[in-house]
């Protein structure tokens, strides 16, 4: 365990270089989310006044997107799954190979080093543009509802790593996971509420993101500061996102397996 | 990348340098500024400009696979686009005065640009930093031909044209839906407001490429401009205030795809707009002109 936190330390100093980058990156990120906020006034503006869009009153639109943009602060994988994919077509993989490290254990380190980082840098204008909009931002549906946002946040992102992490690894097999990446990220902008909360869609697309892993990559930590489910749903929530964490850990740890027997370490 | 796919920025600039035609059409000094040197001057531009085109043809094509990958990931971010239109609509029937299928006509013409600023130019401006900080550009400036011009046209994204065509047929599709059919001066100037839209797009990020010149890791402040993509397909008229002005008159994105879309619809306000959309890119051009002026006499090697 020590030899991670070390891992996590390193990280820390290494991600601190990039604190302007980061800090860019995060505010260009605000013009397109204002752009969305802009869009869902005008959607209201042109309906009776306090009219809603699926049980979702303006301000609780407003702020879905807003604390959306929090969560995804504290979890966004930005990094990490293309220098993983850089690491096994450089040739870079090897020397973990002959090291007592295990390579998912690092690179979990550094991509929470990373977040600890990015976090702190993107919450300044991130935190500026909520308290600008501080009008449209509704608290949390309750306490006890705030407080489980937390560890709904933390297994979001946990979940969001290793299923980057598994992406990455065709790396093994293909060279350019660029692609891959993208479509990936595709999938998941839409099916993780990214682009809007899951509970305006038809009520059969819903059932069938029910079964997949990404509402837990985003819509549920929102979802739950909201209050949009109800305490069964909470816990079913729950259940769901460990599974799809256990899972998606068996998922990696199988394509590394497969993927170490069929890597020839290029260069190294 | 490296070596194993044939690095394409040395098979680029090493494709001009030994390509015959290139030296073939020299411009003689004394006849510049006439009309015959002008001339001159097009076609040995129009030659070396083939000749990269001919370097990226037979580069993608040995890539084969992931041509068609990268094809079907920007299809599935515009298909994404759509679905998000439509989701938005089965909950309003207007949004600041655009209908579904206006909208959809937006997105579709924000696309098409898009599309074909990718083909010609995104992946040589933002290369920029890279040739910089590789000390590379150094060789590109030795050659006898205008430096902006090579590092704006060394490649072509040839899979950037399939998706062009897909949000053409997006944009006919739209235009089926509206009951409108457009007379033909009027796709003519929709097309070229297009390419005036490409320009401004080209310009805005040629322009933060410049940064480049000043801070070595200037990649992040170029992706930035993603983002910017992302409000040039929703509808002008839902913005307001100042960031409607910054978005208009400072960095002119919400003209860029709003401009063709109106006019190809016939939404009422386009006229005046045309004019603003042309001014602006000129604008657009003449700043990151200055910039990269302004760069390139400040420009220590990197290598030497």
């Amino acid at each position: 365990m020590r030899k991670y936190l070390h891992v996590f330390e390193i990280g820390l100093q290494n991600t601190l270089v990039y604190r302007v980058n980061f800090l860019f990156r995060a505010a260009f990120g605000l013009i397109p989310l204002a752009g969305t906020l802009f869009l869902w006034e005008a959607i209201y503006s042109g309906k009776p006044a306090g009219a809603s869009v699926a049980a979702y009153s303006l301000s609780q639109m407003m702020s879905y997107y807003l604390i959306l943009t929090v969560v995804d602060t504290f979890t966004v994988v930005a990094e990490d799954d293309w220098q993983i994919a850089a690491d096994i077509r450089e040739g870079t993989i090897s020397q973990f190979l002959l090291r007592p490290i295990n390579y998912l254990g690092y690179r979990l380190s550094l991509y929470l080093a990373g977040r600890t980082i990015y976090s702190l840098v993107a919450l300044i204008p991130a935190g500026l543009f909520i308290i600008y909009q501080r009008e449209y931002l509704v608290g949390p549906a309750s306490v006890e509802l705030l407080l489980l946002t937390i560890p709904a946040t933390l297994l979001a992102g946990i979940l969001q790593f290793v299923m980057a992490y598994a992406t990455a690894l065709l790396a093994f097999w293909v060279l350019d996971v660029s692609t891959f990446i993208f479509i990936a990220f595709a999938v998941e902008y839409l099916a993780s509420g990214h682009l809007f909360p899951l509970d305006i869609l038809p009520a059969g697309i819903q059932q069938v993101l029910h079964y997949t892993p990404y509402p837990y990559l985003l819509y549920f930590p929102v979802g739950i500061y909201l209050g949009r489910f109800s305490w069964p749903q909470v816990w079913e929530g729950f259940a769901m996102q460990c599974l799809w964490v256990c899972i998606a850990f068996a998922l990696a740890r199988w394509v590394w397996s497969k993927g170490i027997r069929k890597y020839s370490a290029f260069g190294g | 990348m490296g070596l194993v796919e044939g690095d394409p920025k040395i098979l680029g600039v090493w494709g001009m340098r030994n390509d015959q035609h290139t030296g073939r059409t020299r411009v003689p000094g004394n006849r510049e500024g006439t009309w015959d040197g002008f001339w001159t001057l097009l076609t040995r531009y129009l030659g070396i400009y083939t000749v990269l085109w001919r370097n990226s043809v037979m580069r993608e094509m040995s890539f084969k696979l992931n041509f068609v990958l990268w094809i079907v990931a920007e299809m599935m971010w515009f298909a994404l686009q759509l679905c998000f239109m439509n989701v938005l609509y089965s909950h309003t029937e207007s949004i600041a005065g655009w209908s579904k299928w206006e909208v959809v006509l937006l997105v579709g013409c924000s696309h098409f640009i898009q599309q074909l600023f990718t083909a010609l130019f995104l992946s040589n401006v933002t290369e920029l930093s890279e040739l910089i900080r590789t000390g590379r550009l150094d060789f590109l400036l030795l050659l006898p031909v205008n430096a902006r011009f090579l590092i704006s046209f060394r490649k072509v994204d040839l899979g950037a044209f399939v998706n062009a065509a897909t949000a053409v047929g997006v944009i006919i599709y739209a235009l089926i839906q509206l009951n409108q059919v457009p007379r033909i001066v009027q796709v003519v100037v929709f097309l070229l407001l297009c390419l005036v839209g490409t320009f401004i797009h080209y310009s805005l990020v040629f322009l933060l490429a410049t940064v480049s010149f000043w801070t070595v890791r200037a990649q992040g402040i170029i992706w930035g401009y993603y983002n910017l993509f992302n409000i040039a397909r929703l509808p002008d008229t839902a913005f307001r205030g100042f960031y409607k002005v910054v978005f208009t008159f400072v960095l002119p994105i919400l003209l860029v795809s709003n401009v063709p879309a109106r006019w190809l619809s016939e939404k009422s306000g386009s006229l005046a707009s045309v004019g603003l959309l042309v001014v602006m890119a000129l604008a657009c051009f003449g700043m990151s002109e200055a910039a990269w002026r302004y760069s390139l006499r400040h420009y220590t090697s990197a290598s030497s």
